[in-house]
């Protein structure tokens, strides 16, 4: 129980100390520091979640399960390799002239307070506290996605804050609604919106009001995950921030979203008797894939490339979830953990690329393995992990989806097998040209933070390869969580 | 006053809130915005205190508080202060079409009834039939917010959709618990202070505060 509360107020300690000394040239040694004690402090909870089961902490609001565990240990673990990529990447910046102190410890303190709201939003057992987490997530980050200020970049931020500020609005009213329902039950008194007290009375609320609650939270938190006809904010506000905010709005915060869901679907799971829910998720999880690859298949600009891949993959983690059933679940946590490791490896080579070319449009960049062939290398082995080549993660995690969609929903495949297909293909002839091919660039000023890349995309290749039997087993149990519901 | 006539008069509030939703759609003037904003904060205050009263729940009474503090002190005189700094203060926008978004938001109010309705009557509250009217504030909000091309407007419409779900939360469920109010709260002070920024910001880089500028990120 210790462990929770270091977990969260490590980042948020680190949040006020380096709103004070963030532009310091120290405080980027400050910022990974806090992360590193973060990710320590997460492991430590691991331990005790997996020893002693579910942990409750201060009068039931906060409840860490195997579910939300393993999404806190890689969200303190992406934090942290983050926070160690971005020592040198801002430091260039810096040299640039893009980032000035102000801007430094505006970008470390949302950093760290960043980290600390989506392990609120993770750890926490009240629905309305969920929300509020969120939403201050997304605050945040506004404030890094126009640190630039450039035109674009601040269109990007109002366009994110607008959007998703609206999006979680209706969220907002969908809790409210689910309160209304359980409050019948439990009384006014009886923590109507702990998710532990919801679950145990999820039979007994009314279908009527959780129907309606859904399709609000379905479209509130939908919109955070990026599904598709509410996704216009994501490539936008991935593209025009500093690199280390795309890796983490992209590999972590997507991933908050799509919790924040299942949670609810859960809940509606167990209400309706019906899939109404997962019906709900294959259809615009299957059409997020489809229209993210048209769109990937259109892009000049590198970011927004990876960004509308990630939509993607979001789109696919979502079918996988609607399909429900062991092997789907499994396969869906899985996928989210390769796809938030891999892509922020491929979002730290990707910053380094456009920091040498000066540029983020992909056919000004050339040749980077040339120039440094451990950006290159690192760019040529993540796209290729995110494109699903074996032996890495995303390959075995795809795998399953696919052969559960073909057994289970086999109306599906077909779309399954064509998005994948035309991501793969306009990615692969994009990326090839920026990695091979004849190049001018000169090397950076400061050695890149490589370590990171290499780390990340070992760990999806270990798990492509072989999940060992303890994480295996935290898989399973997570995923039964998630079905335990269905039936 | 007995207790009888509370119901009637938070069905009264909620009635003026709505018409107050509909008098912002049409409404030009960015600081007769504001003040209609205020007033629709202020009645709002009125429904979480007569219900209060009604249920004996001391809990809607610091509801009340939180609100009135929030959007009829600190979110107006905020607002007021951007806007006369940024110079915008008698900036008058032209609407096209008033009628036709009059007529639009008719059918939303329509539309959140046929919505709410066989929702609203499971509600164990007195007044659990303002869900609809609730709903219709937000999504009249929504209108507002697309069909005005200016950034401060927006920003009303914005914080307008957080009355309507405040609203929502008082009248079907007695206030959500207090925990959850407070962050919300705190939510929307920290949005509003990030958007008064981000208002200079805007008008730094575009010299305007129309947001038809930021239009420029578009898939080609």
């Amino acid at each position: 129980m210790e462990a929770l509360f270091f977990v969260l107020g490590i980042p948020l300690l680190g949040g006020a100390a380096l709103g004070l000394l963030g532009h310091r040239s120290y405080a980027r040694d400050i910022n990974v520091v806090f992360s590193l004690g973060t990710f320590l402090a997460a492991c430590a909870l691991t331990a005790e979640v997996i020893s002693q089961g579910p942990v409750f902490a201060l009068n039931k609001q906060f409840y860490v399960d195997p579910l939300n565990v393993f999404m806190v240990t890689l969200t303190a673990f992406v934090g942290l390799t983050t926070a160690i990529f971005s020592r040198p990447y801002m430091r260039v910046e810096q040299d640039h002239g893009k980032m000035t102190p102000p801007r430094m410890r505006l970008y470390h303190g949302m950093y760290q307070l960043f980290s600390c709201t989506m392990l609120v939003g993770l750890t926490t057992n009240n629905l309305g506290i969920l929300w509020v987490a969120m939403e201050a997530a997304t605050l945040t980050t506004v404030l890094l996605v126009s640190v630039y200020r450039t035109p674009a970049s601040l269109e990007a931020a109002w366009k994110y804050f607008i959007l998703c500020g609206v999006g979680i609005a209706i969220a907002l009213f969908g809790t409210i609604l689910l309160y209304m329902a359980a409050e019948k039950i439990v009384g006014h008194d009886g923590g109507a919106l702990l998710w532990t007290n919801l679950d145990s009375i999820k039979h007994r609320l009314d279908p009527n009001i959780i129907t309606l609650a859904f399709a609000f939270l379905f479209i509130g938190y939908g919109t955070k995950v990026g599904m598709v006809p509410l996704h216009s904010w994501l490539p936008d506000a991935h593209a025009e921030g500093p690199t280390p905010v795309s890796a983490v709005l992209s590999g972590l915060l997507l991933n908050v979203a799509m919790y924040a869901l299942l949670r609810c679907k859960v809940l509606t799971d167990g209400a309706l008797h019906r899939p109404l829910a997962g019906q709900l998720m294959m259809g615009f999880g299957l059409l997020s894939l489809v229209v993210a690859a048209f769109f990937l298949s259109r892009q000049k600009d590198v970011k927004r490339m990876f960004s509308y891949s990630s939509i993607e993959h979001m789109g696919l983690i979502m079918f996988a979830f609607g399909m429900g059933g062991a092997v789907a679940n499994f396969a869906g946590l899985l996928h989210m953990t390769v796809h938030s490791l891999v892509k922020s490896a491929i979002f730290f080579t990707v910053g380094h690329a456009a920091q040498k070319a000066g540029t983020q449009v992909m056919s000004e960049i050339r040749g980077l393995i040339k120039v440094n062939p451990k950006v290159g290398w690192g760019m040529m082995l993540g796209v290729m992990a995110i494109l699903g080549m074996p032996p890495f993660g995303v390959f075995a995690s795809e795998f399953l989806i696919l052969t559960t969609a073909m057994r289970e929903q086999p109306w599906a495949t077909p779309f399954l097998f064509f998005a994948l297909g035309l991501a793969f293909a306009s990615m692969l002839a994009r990326v090839l040209p920026m990695v091979f091919g004849e190049t001018s660039l000169k090397p950076l000023a400061h050695p890149p933070a490589l370590v990171p890349v290499f780390v990340h995309l070992a760990l999806g290749l270990v798990l492509g390869l072989y999940i060992p039997p303890y994480l295996n087993q935290w898989y399973v149990q997570a995923g039964s969580m998630l079905r335990s519901a269905g039936g | 006053m007995t207790a009888q006539y509370v119901p009637q008069l938070i069905n009264l509030c909620a009635t003026v809130i709505l018409l107050l939703s509909f008098a912002m759609i049409s409404q030009r003037r960015i600081v007769s915005l504001i003040n209609l904003f205020t007033l629709q904060g202020l009645v709002l205050v009125i429904a979480s205190v007569l219900l209060g009263y009604a249920t004996h729940q001391n809990e809607l009474y610091v509801s009340a508080a939180l609100t009135l503090v929030l959007k009829v002190v600190l979110i107006p005189w905020l607002l007021h202060t951007v806007i006369r700094r940024l110079n915008v203060r008698w900036d008058v926008e032209t609407l096209i079409n008033i009628p036709t978004t009059m007529l639009v938001g008719i059918a939303l109010v329509i539309f959140s009834f046929s919505l709410a309705l066989p929702v609203s009557q499971l509600s164990k509250s007195i007044a659990g039939g303002s869900l609809g009217i609730a709903l219709a504030c937000v999504l009249l909000s929504f209108l507002m917010m697309i069909t005005r091309s200016k950034a401060v407007p927006q920003v009303i419409g914005f914080l307008s959709i957080e009355n309507g779900l405040i609203f929502a939360a008082t009248t079907v469920t007695n206030g959500m618990p207090m925990i959850v109010e407070i962050g919300v709260a705190l939510d929307v002070l920290v949005g509003v202070l990030i958007l008064g920024v981000f208002l200079f910001q805007i008008r730094e880089q575009f010299d305007s505060l129309d947001i038809r500028h930021l239009e420029s990120l578009k898939e080609d």
